[in-house]
């Protein structure tokens, strides 16, 4: 698989906006000249079900599928959905993830248990994990729908291109919806910019604690 | 969906490949376009609604929108119709025979394939409907041949007189890439000439039609042989070449960058000596197909030496990590971990996330009274609804195709075996499947004198695929207002009769476990249509949410049986009685945020836990508003 090519997979469940955020970030790479492909498969997922969204850009993308062990970043909207797609990440790859947690109805219904430590499990393979409340971030904005700008903001400093064409493109997506919702998705975008420098922070630490 | 201005020519767009497909039938000219919702199919249609100039409808089948589109391609005017690999099974009745005629103005049908299953009952290779129909099939890798292809096709359609294929799959469907798209084109139809001979049927007529379909196939065969479609990338690695179509070959280019691939672009009728030359000239000759190995048998039957299936799974999609470890042991060669740089780390066990009914659906409540109902057999059909054979209500028995569930339930009443003796036989289908093909399985029924219940869950939409309008909610592919079909007086007028019809509310449990344990008692057929629109439609409109008083919940988990996804628990517990049994306890919240106030679990909870949110907040003091 060619080196030039970035693997970015936003995975989550149906309903979080996983698909939108890959959407924008598709955008914002085009914006920058790159080609692109996008793809998920997702049939069913808007009833609650697993959704892993895989976007590469690079100057000529052939298979639009983020084969395992290659993806860049990891940008999980929920703390198991993160888990359960590790090993789609390379060694050196980084992870952002959402702690808020989504149990859906068989493990409420006690037939299966959530994990008791995913952000611990995902750190288990060495990558570089930043791990932040997006789902209270946005809740505390007033709109849990603001968890996919926080999820976009977190990931706009780890990108091959600047924060600003990112954010172009968020806010470009709620021009039509008026002042105050610009402006809610703009504090959500810093929200999340500052809520990954402040996870990054805390790995630093460790990393460096464990050295 | 209302029309907007598209994009003006030579824009670069980031398109799905169904959007892609939609803007070039635009582009073409097509006066009529027609389907019945199908992932991945769907959006062609959708998007196609929005575009000027053109009609376009939700059709009741996959049938019937072919032989729309067929009617005005009869007429000299561009058509198109769109459906999933299951469609075309539906529709093929009129394929088999539209063959023969052949047509005036160019018409395409675009299947789209679910290979892997992400949205469907079966996998299944649409190909094989070329090669029985003898029309020619278009298979694009990407959205940019998504929409060139869809151009191309047209040209072929009108010059060879002949429906043409245009087989998608989720991979290309759903894939979203960049795509230059051109002008509108506007086609002019010369309309429908009187000519018994080529459009009536009759054994006479279509006997001497049938050498004129075979040597179209020939001439097809000529055009693929010297189709751009078709095109070798030369490679420096002439140890293994291969042979790709769809995006297979997107995935080949990707694991093999430097071996020689020939693209089918046009892959039925095959271009065989295109193929034997460019066998010849690599060591080995490897076919990637989605999913069968149609094109494989043929080339072996030609004497072209290559490998296929031998050596790549029949299966699911061909991805470069499929590709890769199975050609490098065709070459003898050491499989190396999937990138040299990387150690992949196995899969992380976790909790399955399967997909689940909505907060406040209409389903709920059915399939929470299903749940409680002993000694049944409860036979299911395609839709949301048949997420009931999960948990928790494990409520649905059987489902295969679209509309079945009523000649199953039937056959089922027929053929009771030893213990199906004194049970009872439920069908269960939503109302756009019942008008897609369930209305015939209902007169069987009735015709046959068959001890079937029917529920027919009316919840005004096609709800699996996103809630798309149909006959039965009134509203035309446009959102605007349609005939809407009325349940109750058609299911009488197949024959039931009018004191075994019952239109209940799903959400009023007791009169629907009532309605539902008397109909299955009486020996003959009954219908208990169901009235509450999907949540996800304009028709659903939210009540005040609710919310458990903690120190009345009792643990009893009676709110979870109805597999609502707001009931969350909070802590876990069991209890000794009195007989010794010990009882496992949950105690819930309810995500008030997401609660619309259906009222489905207040109904099951013994204690009185389950009370609206505001009565609860306006216990606390310093409230304002």
């Amino acid at each position: 698989m060619s080196d030039n090519i970035t693997n970015i997979l936003v995975v989550g469940v149906g309903g979080q906006g996983v698909m939108t955020a890959t959407e924008i970030l598709a955008e914002a790479a085009i914006a920058l000249g790159h080609d692109v492909k996008k793809t998920e498969v997702a049939g069913m997922a808007q009833r609650g079900g697993v959704v892993s969204s895989h976007l590469r850009f690079g100057p000529k993308v052939l298979s639009p599928q983020i084969a395992p062990g290659s993806a860049h970043i990891l940008l999980a909207f929920e703390a198991a959905e993160g888990m359960r797609w590790r090993h789609m990440m390379r060694p050196d790859a980084l992870a952002l993830i959402n702690t808020g947690n989504l149990a859906p109805p068989v493990v409420e219904l006690g037939l299966f248990e959530y994990p008791a430590d995913p952000v611990g499990e995902m750190r288990g393979s060495g990558a570089r994990v930043y791990s932040f409340d997006a789902s209270a971030i946005a809740n505390g904005l007033g709109d849990i729908r603001l968890g996919n700008t926080v999820m976009l903001g977190a990931i706009a400093d780890h990108l091959p291109f600047s924060a600003d064409v990112l954010e172009q493109c968020v806010l470009k997506r709620f021009a039509r919806k008026g002042e105050k919702v610009i402006e809610m998705n703009r504090q959500a975008f810093a929200a999340g910019r500052a809520a990954a420098a402040e996870a990054q922070k805390t790995q630093d630490a460790r990393a460096e604690a464990l050295a | 969906m209302a029309a907007v201005m598209p994009a003006p020519a030579q824009s670069r767009l980031l398109m799905s490949g169904n959007e892609a497909v939609a803007r070039a039938v635009w582009e073409s000219g097509v006066k009529v376009a027609a389907a019945y919702p199908g992932t991945p199919a769907t959006e062609m249609l959708e998007v196609i609604s929005t575009y000027p100039d053109l009609y376009s409808e939700w059709s009741v089948n996959e049938k019937t929108s072919l032989e729309v589109a067929f009617g005005a391609a009869m007429a000299g005017s561009r058509s198109f119709c769109a459906m999933k690999h299951v469609g075309l099974n539906v529709a093929s009745d009129a394929l088999m025979t539209l063959t023969l005629t052949g047509v005036a103005g160019g018409l395409v049908i675009a299947v789209a394939d679910d290979v892997g299953l992400s949205s469907s009952q079966n996998e299944q290779d649409s190909r094989f409907w070329g090669r029985f129909a003898h029309v020619p099939i278009l298979e694009p890798a990407d959205s940019q041949e998504a929409y060139e292809y869809t151009r191309l096709a047209y040209e072929l359609s009108e010059r060879f007189q002949t429906p043409v294929i245009l087989r998608m799959t989720t991979r290309i469907c759903h894939v979203k890439a960049l795509v230059t798209v051109g002008e509108r084109a506007p086609h002019v139809a010369p309309g429908f000439k009187k000519e018994a001979a080529r459009w009536v049927m009759v054994p006479g007529a279509a006997a001497r039609r049938i050498p004129l379909m075979f040597q179209r196939e020939i001439d097809l065969r000529a055009e693929a042989e010297t189709s751009a479609l078709n095109f070798v990338d030369a490679g420096s690695d002439r140890r293994v070449g291969f042979v790709a179509s769809g995006p297979a070959y997107m995935h080949v280019k990707e694991a093999f960058p430097d071996a020689p691939v020939l693209k089918l672009g046009f892959s039925f009728p095959a271009p065989f000596e295109k193929i034997r030359a460019f066998a010849a000239t690599v060591e080995h000759c490897v076919v990637v197909e989605e999913v069968e190995p149609l094109l494989e048998t043929e080339l072996k039957a030609q004497g072209i030496k290559v490998v296929g299936k031998d050596i790549l799974p029949r299966s699911g999609e061909l991805s470069p990590p499929v590709l890769k470890p199975a050609v490098l042991r065709l070459l003898g060669e050491e499989v190396p971990e999937p990138e040299k740089k990387a150690r992949p780390v196995a899969p992380l066990p976790v909790f399955p996330r399967p997909p689940t009914m909505c907060v406040a659906c209409p389903h709920l409540g059915v399939y929470y009274t299903l749940s409680q109902l002993r000694n049944i057999t409860i036979s299911g059909d395609i839709g949301c609804y048949t997420l009931g054979f999960g948990h928790p209500w494990n409520a649905l028995d059987a489902c295969i195709s679209m509309g079945a569930s009523m000649g199953m339930a039937l056959g089922l009443d027929k053929g009771r075996g030893e213990s199906d003796k004194d049970k009872k036989i439920v069908a269960v289908i939503g109302d756009s499947t019942f008008l897609h093909m369930g209305m015939q399985g209902l007169l069987d029924i009735v015709y046959n004198r068959g001890n079937v219940t029917v529920l027919l869950l009316d919840n005004r939409a096609v709800g699996m695929t996103g809630g798309q309008d149909n006959p039965g909610n009134g509203r035309d592919i446009h959102g605007e207002e349609a005939p809407r079909v009325d349940f109750e007086k058609l299911v009488k007028a197949l024959g039931v009769k009018d004191e075994r019809v019952h239109v209940v509310n799903p959400y009023e449990l007791p009169t629907l476990f009532k309605t539902l344990r008397d109909e299955t008692k009486v020996p003959e057929p009954s219908v208990i249509i169901t009235n509450q629109p999907c949540v996800l439609i304009q028709d659903y409109h939210k009540l005040k949410p609710f919310t458990v008083i903690d120190d009345k919940c009792t643990g009893c988990g009676n709110c979870l049986d109805t597999g609502c996804p707001a009931i969350h628990v909070t802590k876990r517990d069991s209890v000794v009685k009195p007989s010794g049994k010990t009882v496992d306890l949950a105690f819930v919240r309810i995500e008030s945020s997401v609660c619309t106030g259906c009222g489905l679990c207040v109904q099951p909870c013994a204690p009185d836990a389950i009370v609206h949110a505001d009565k609860v907040i306006q216990i606390k003091p310093l409230q304002r508003h």
